[in-house]
This record gives C-alpha cells, sequence and structure tokens, in this order.
C-alpha cells in the first residue's frame, strides 16, 4: 500500500465520522423542534446500593444512574423527615455518587423504610428490611467472616479432593462416567451463577446496564480464558500436564463462583440471616464437597505431586472467604454482578475445555451411555444437595 | 430457628446490600462533625426566647429542638419561592373593596386571579402548583354577614378553573361551571349564613384542582361580630410532589415545620382565635392538638356558642372550626396534628407565649 493509498484509507475510514459529527450538532442545534423541549419532568433514576447502619445513624450510599443530574431535596426515614447531611453534593451527576448520613434512632429487627425526595418531587424509596447494625471491619467479624468461608468454601473443596485416591482406582470408563459428572456439576454451578448474576443486576443502576454487564462478564471471561488456555496448553502439551492444567481452571471456575457466593454470604450475614443456624452452612458444605471431585476428576489417572492439590484446594475454596469479606464490608450490586457473571463465563469455558479433553481421550464420540449418565448423574447430585440450601 | 432460607433468598438479600461499613467509615467523621455544628445552630437559633422564658423563673423547658433533634427539613424554603409567607398569612385578611350600595347594602368587591406557579413546598423542592392570586392557599377573603360580596375571577392559567364558595348564592353562583382560561366571571352573592368557610376551585378532575392549590378561606362575621382577639388563620394542607395519591408533605399554611422553626409568638393570657380549616387532599381527615392547654370550639363558625372544650379536634376534608383558647404561663407550647405520621411530614409548629409585661 502506498502512502497515497493509505492517505485515502484514513481519509475514508475519518469521512462518516465528520459527517456524524456534522449531524449532531445539526440535531442539538435544530434537532428536536421544541418536541423534546418539553416542561416535562426530567428522568431522576437513583439507586441506592448499600445502606449503613451504625449505632443511632443510617448511612445511605446512592448512585446517579440516569440520563440527568438528580437534587436530592429531602430525606424521609419511616415516613417522618429528618435531618442529614449529603456529601460531596445534594446533586448528583448522572453517574456521580454522594453518601446521606442521617442520625435516626433506628430500632434492631425492624424495618426501616427509606424516602429520598429529589427537588421534583420524585420520592426514591428504599427499605432495609431488617436492621440489623453493619459489621464494622474488626478482628470479630473478620474472624467470623473467615470462619464462614472456611466452612463454606475450603473445607469442602479439601474433602472433595479426598475422593482422588478413589478415583486413581478406576478404568477409563469410570473415569469418563467422572469427568462427565463433573460436566454436569459445572453446568449446573455454571446456570445456578448466571442466574444468581441476571438476578442481582436488578439492583445495579439503570445507566450501568445490568443485563449488558452480565453478558460481557460472561462472553468476554468465556473468550479471555479461552485464549490463556489455547496458550497455556500449548505450552503445556498433551498429556499429564494438560489435564493438569484443566483442574486447575475447574478449580479456578469453581473458585469464582465461590466468591460469589461467599458474596452473597457475607451480605446477607451482615443483615443478620444467617444468624438463622448452622443448617444453611451444613447445606452449603454439603453441596460443595462435590466441586472438590469436579477438580480431581481430569487428573484421576496421573500423579500430581501434594501440593497441586494444595493450591487448587485454595483456588477453589478460598475465594469463598474473600467473597465473605467483601459481601460483608463493601457490598456493591454493581461488583457481586460483575463477579457472578464472570464466574458463570469461566465454569462455561472449563465446561468445554472439559468436552475437548474427553473428546479428545475417546475420539469422537462423547455421547456414550456412561457419559450421558454421569453427566446426568452430576447434574442430580447437585440438584439434591441443593436441596438444603433452597 | 429453622434456617429455612433459600439460596435465592440469601442473593436477593445481598442485592437490598444493607451492609459494610468500610467506605461509610472512610467520611464519616467529616460528616459528624457536619451534622452537629448544624444542630449546634439550630439550637443556636431559639436561644433568645429560651433565656427569656428561663428568666421568668418557671421550671426550663427542655429545649425546643431538643426532644425532635432530628426530626424535620434540612434547610429553609425561600419565601419568595414559597407558596405564601406562613407568618403574614396568619393575619392577612382581604375585607375587599368596600363601598355602599343604593339600598345601604355594604358591597365588597375582590378579585381572583387563577395562574400557574412553580413554587416551592419543602425546602428544595419544586411543585407545579395552580394558584389564587400567585398563592397557596388563596386570599383570606372576609366579610359580614348580609355584605354584598362580588368576585372578579380572571382565569389566567392554563386550564379551566373556577370558584365554588361554600355558603348561601343562588344556582348560577354556584361556581361548577368552569371558566375557560383567558375568561373572567363574576360572582355575586350576599355573605351568608356567618362562620368560617372555605373557597376552592370545582372543576373536574376535582383532586387535582384542589391538591394543585386553588382553594382558600372565606370568613364571613356574625353581625354583631366576636370579641376581639388575637385571630389566626389556619390551613391544613398536604403537598403530593409525586402525584402516587399520596402526600409527601402535611402543613399548615404550606410550609412544613415553618412554625417549627419560627414559633407563632402570642401573649400570655391575651384571647387566640384560630380559624382552622381543613383542605387536606387524599386523607379525609386532620387534626390540630394543642399542648398544654384547653380551647373552645366553634364547629364551621356557625354559633356563638361553643360545642366543646377539648386539646384536640377532628376535622374531615373541608371541615372547619373556630378555636378560642388563652395561655396562662409563659413559655414554648407545640401544636400539631395528633396523627403522628403528618406530625412527623410537617404539620406540627410552636407558639411563643410572651409574658406579661414583657415586650
Amino acid at each position: 500500500m502506498g502512502p497515497s493509498e493509505r492517505r485515502r484509507v484514513v481519509l475514508y475510514g475519518l469521512a462518516p465520522l465528520a459527517l456524524l459529527a456534522a449531524v449532531v450538532v445539526l440535531f442539538l442545534r435544530y434537532g428536536p423542534l421544541g418536541v423534546f423541549e418539553a416542561a416535562f419532568p426530567p428522568v431522576e433514576r437513583l439507586t441506592v446500593e448499600r445502606v449503613v447502619l451504625r449505632d443511632g445513624e443510617v448511612v445511605v450510599h446512592v448512585t446517579n444512574g440516569g440520563p440527568e443530574p438528580v437534587t436530592v431535596a429531602q430525606v424521609l426515614v419511616d415516613d417522618a423527615y429528618w435531618r442529614h447531611t449529603i456529601t460531596p453534593d445534594r446533586t448528583i451527576p448522572r453517574l456521580g455518587r454522594a453518601v446521606i448520613t442521617i442520625p435516626y434512632p433506628w430500632v434492631e429487627g425492624e424495618p426501616v423504610a427509606l424516602k429520598l425526595l429529589t427537588s421534583t418531587g420524585l420520592v426514591i424509596t428504599h427499605d432495609v428490611p431488617v436492621a440489623v447494625a453493619s459489621p464494622a471491619p474488626d478482628a470479630r467479624y473478620l474472624a467470623t467472616f473467615t470462619l464462614l468461608g472456611l466452612y463454606v468454601g475450603v473445607i469442602p473443596v479439601f474433602v472433595g479432593l479426598l475422593w482422588f485416591p478413589f478415583l486413581r482406582r478406576l478404568g477409563r470408563r469410570w473415569t469418563h462416567f467422572f469427568l462427565s459428572l463433573t460436566g454436569g456439576l459445572l453446568v449446573f454451578l455454571g446456570v445456578d451463577t448466571l442466574e444468581e448474576a441476571l438476578e442481582l443486576r436488578a439492583g445495579v443502576p439503570e445507566a450501568l446496564q445490568g443485563t449488558a454487564l452480565v453478558a460481557v462478564g460472561v462472553l468476554g471471561t468465556l473468550l479471555g480464558l479461552t485464549l490463556v488456555v489455547r496458550r497455556t496448553a500449548r505450552a503445556a502439551g498433551g498429556g499429564a500436564a494438560g489435564r493438569l492444567v484443566l483442574a486447575y481452571l475447574i478449580a479456578l471456575g469453581i473458585g469464582l463462583h465461590n466468591l460469589g457466593e461467599g458474596l452473597a454470604i457475607g451480605a446477607a450475614y451482615a443483615v443478620g440471616e444467617i444468624a438463622l443456624g448452622t443448617f444453611l452452612v451444613l447445606g452449603f458444605m454439603l453441596h460443595n464437597t462435590t466441586e472438590g471431585l469436579g477438580i480431581v476428576a481430569p487428573v484421576a489417572r496421573d500423579r500430581p505431586g501434594l501440593a497441586h492439590f494444595l493450591w487448587m484446594g485454595l483456588l477453589a475454596g478460598a475465594p469463598t472467604i474473600l467473597g465473605a469479606w467483601l459481601g460483608g464490608f463493601v457490598y456493591s450490586p454493581v461488583a457481586a454482578t460483575v463477579f457472578l457473571a464472570i464466574g458463570a463465563g469461566a465454569i462455561f469455558q472449563v465446561v468445554y475445555e472439559l468436552g475437548r479433553l474427553m473428546a479428545q481421550q475417546a475420539g469422537d464420540e462423547l455421547m456414550t451411555a456412561t457419559n450421558v449418565a454421569g453427566f446426568v448423574v452430576g447434574l442430580a447430585i447437585m440438584y439434591l444437595t441443593g436441596l438444603f440450601v433452597a | 430457628m429453622g434456617g429455612r432460607l433459600s439460596r435465592r433468598e440469601l442473593f436477593r438479600l445481598a442485592a437490598l446490600g444493607a451492609t459494610g461499613a468500610a467506605a461509610g467509615g472512610v467520611s464519616g467523621a467529616g460528616l459528624m462533625a457536619g451534622a452537629r455544628a448544624a444542630r449546634a445552630s439550630a439550637g443556636g437559633s431559639g436561644g433568645g426566647m429560651l433565656a427569656a422564658a428561663g428568666s421568668t423563673g418557671l421550671p426550663q423547658a427542655p429545649e425546643a429542638h431538643g426532644a425532635h433533634e432530628g426530626l424535620g427539613t434540612v434547610g429553609e424554603v425561600e419565601l419568595r419561592h414559597a407558596g405564601v409567607d406562613p407568618m403574614r398569612y396568619l393575619t392577612a385578611f382581604d375585607w375587599g373593596r368596600v363601598s355602599r350600595l343604593p339600598s345601604g347594602q355594604t358591597l365588597r368587591e375582590y378579585q381572583l386571579v387563577a395562574t400557574d406557579r412553580e413554587i416551592e413546598v419543602a425546602p428544595g423542592v419544586r411543585f407545579a402548583a395552580w394558584t389564587y392570586n400567585a398563592q397557596v392557599p388563596g386570599p383570606t377573603l372576609r366579610a359580614r354577614e348580609g355584605d354584598r360580596v362580588r368576585v372578579r375571577f380572571v382565569n389566567a392559567g392554563t386550564h379551566p378553573h373556577n370558584i365554588h364558595f361554600h355558603g348561601f348564592h343562588d344556582a348560577a353562583m354556584d361556581g361548577i361551571e368552569p371558566i375557560a382560561r383567558g375568561r373572567t366571571f363574576v360572582y355575586e352573592f350576599d355573605a351568608a349564613p356567618f362562620g368560617l368557610h372555605l373557597y376552592h376551585c370545582h372543576v373536574q378532575p376535582l383532586k387535582r384542582h384542589i391538591h394543585k392549590g386553588l382553594y382558600g378561606v372565606f370568613i364571613v362575621d356574625p353581625p354583631q361580630g366576636r370579641p376581639p382577639a388575637r385571630e389566626l388563620v389556619m390551613m391544613m394542607n398536604a403537598f403530593d410532589t409525586d402525584f402516587d395519591g399520596e402526600n409527601e408533605i402535611y402543613a399548615v399554611n404550606t410550609v412544613p415545620f415553618y412554625y417549627l422553626r419560627h414559633p407563632i409568638r402570642i401573649r400570655q393570657h391575651e384571647l387566640v382565635r384560630i380559624y382552622l380549616v381543613n383542605i387536606t387532599e387524599f386523607d379525609p381527615i386532620n387534626s390540630l392538638h394543642l399542648h398544654a392547654n384547653f380551647f373552645h370550639v366553634y364547629p364551621t363558625g356557625t354559633s356563638l356558642t361553643p360545642s366543646e372544650y377539648t386539646d384536640t379536634v377532628m376535622l374531615c376534608q373541608a371541615q372547619r372550626a373556630i378555636l378560642e383558647f388563652r395561655y396562662r404561663r409563659p413559655g414554648r407550647f407545640m401544636f400539631h396534628a395528633h396523627q403522628s405520621e403528618f406530625t412527623e411530614l410537617g404539620w406540627t409548629g410552636f407558639f411563643e407565649v410572651i409574658p406579661d409585661g414583657a415586650v
């Protein structure tokens, strides 16, 4: 391509942009013809992202996800006007955030109804279902959340890893049964994670487009990981090293899923709901033990060192602790939605790799009776253990 | 403790996000300092009067805002943007332009102009109101029983409006025919019966025309008059700022908490007469409760004999009553709706009773 040709390409590339700019200017100056400039009330969309309850004080974190700035004129708590301060400013620009501090003698265990009255008279409501003092990040709570993460995430995964000697003693057919079973477990977890991500997107400020955020998270992770795996697997070569990489990937996918689980547990604990009893924690333990089985299935016929098990177990289980911390102390619907979407993407990517591994090992026939049975059993195990936490 | 919390519910709870403290803690110190400063200045504003009350040697009342420290709106409604100056409205009576008809009857001529006007109904909250003479409530029209009342109504608003007066009049003067925008209509009738009445727009949809501000007080004095007193007009009204059929603001005389911040001064032993009218839309009943005192109630003001001696009166929408009382002790005394909800949404205030001898 000669220099003149290159210049022409640049010109052809820029010409539509210049035209678009001209049209935008025209539209802004003459376009609306008064139709959009009517005295309609502005669209105001304020999202309450987080409510922190401290002794005699309610702290509300809001984000403006609407198209225009919003001015919070007054604040009502439990249908009463209440004194408050707003930082940095009453007027919150598009995608801006503000913190409203209200000295309010809330009552433990009772709901708190918040209303933000904007300058146009619009009311933005947010209810705290059960008022409980928000955990401060002190040693006691850190220890509590760490323990919760250990019980719900780390210990079950390690227990699951103990199936390794059992898997080692099985023939190829049974190995494939358990690999299929892992596939079933993962698909179940993936769907579950995706659903949770889609559920949480309701709390995402509108301008941040929760559904799109989930799609970007899932697909971005799926495709990104695929690229990484290509490179890693190429470097590792086939055989045992490749299978070990896959085991690590499964651990990572499960770890991301468990991060989301930890987020939910931490957040729920902070509103006093986990205090409902040990039953839920027991259910999670049972449910998550199967995850350990899934991690070791690909390397069942190999002899990975003990350190690998340790690392894989931590990779899959420890994010639960991190999730619980984040959920308990700095919960944000946006972050939680993104984490869960990434988790779902990672899990689906792992399912894809698992299928590739099995296809390589078994020639091209994947849909054998053993494999189908394994997959269905995997789904069923997740479903049935899921009943304990549903 | 069955632990019957589902995973779904767990995530839903997480979505509610009633959690966390780390981020709040960072800015917490600064915010608290600000709140404390605000509180200090709020307490200071009432300091002068409190000192006066203290000097009487009476038991010191708790600090005026003490029991209501957190309650109330933040900031002040700018009076030039408000629907009405609440302090002036209390005692502003429009007696009309007075002349005498050939028959000897007194003629009182008033003018009411309907306009659209954006008013500030709470600090920082704008409301697209419909007004009589650019104010909400409209001016208090006052006549004596038997006077000829002639009200020239100009509709300068963007919708059809009219005026329906409570009282006696001909069918043609009943004020249910809409007056188109840009049109004028003259309502004429004899003021009767004596009592405390009301006027308001009667164009459909009625709820909207009333709630947006087209109402006012119409007082007809008995021919012999009433005993001299400090007379105050109190219109119990409310505003539904987001038009969802529920009021965000309750007040007497439009501005919530106004008389809490600016107590109404009356004198010890002075006869106080309140013209109390309920125009609250979306809630059928409103009330007034007076602290540390009892009052005589003259329902609708059509009798000169009180019907009741009480400290709480309840009125249905459009119902009204004249209340008469004297404070025997100086100090700051609260009055408010006895629906706690209304109180906390703005319908509350203070009387500042100035001791005898004080200026």
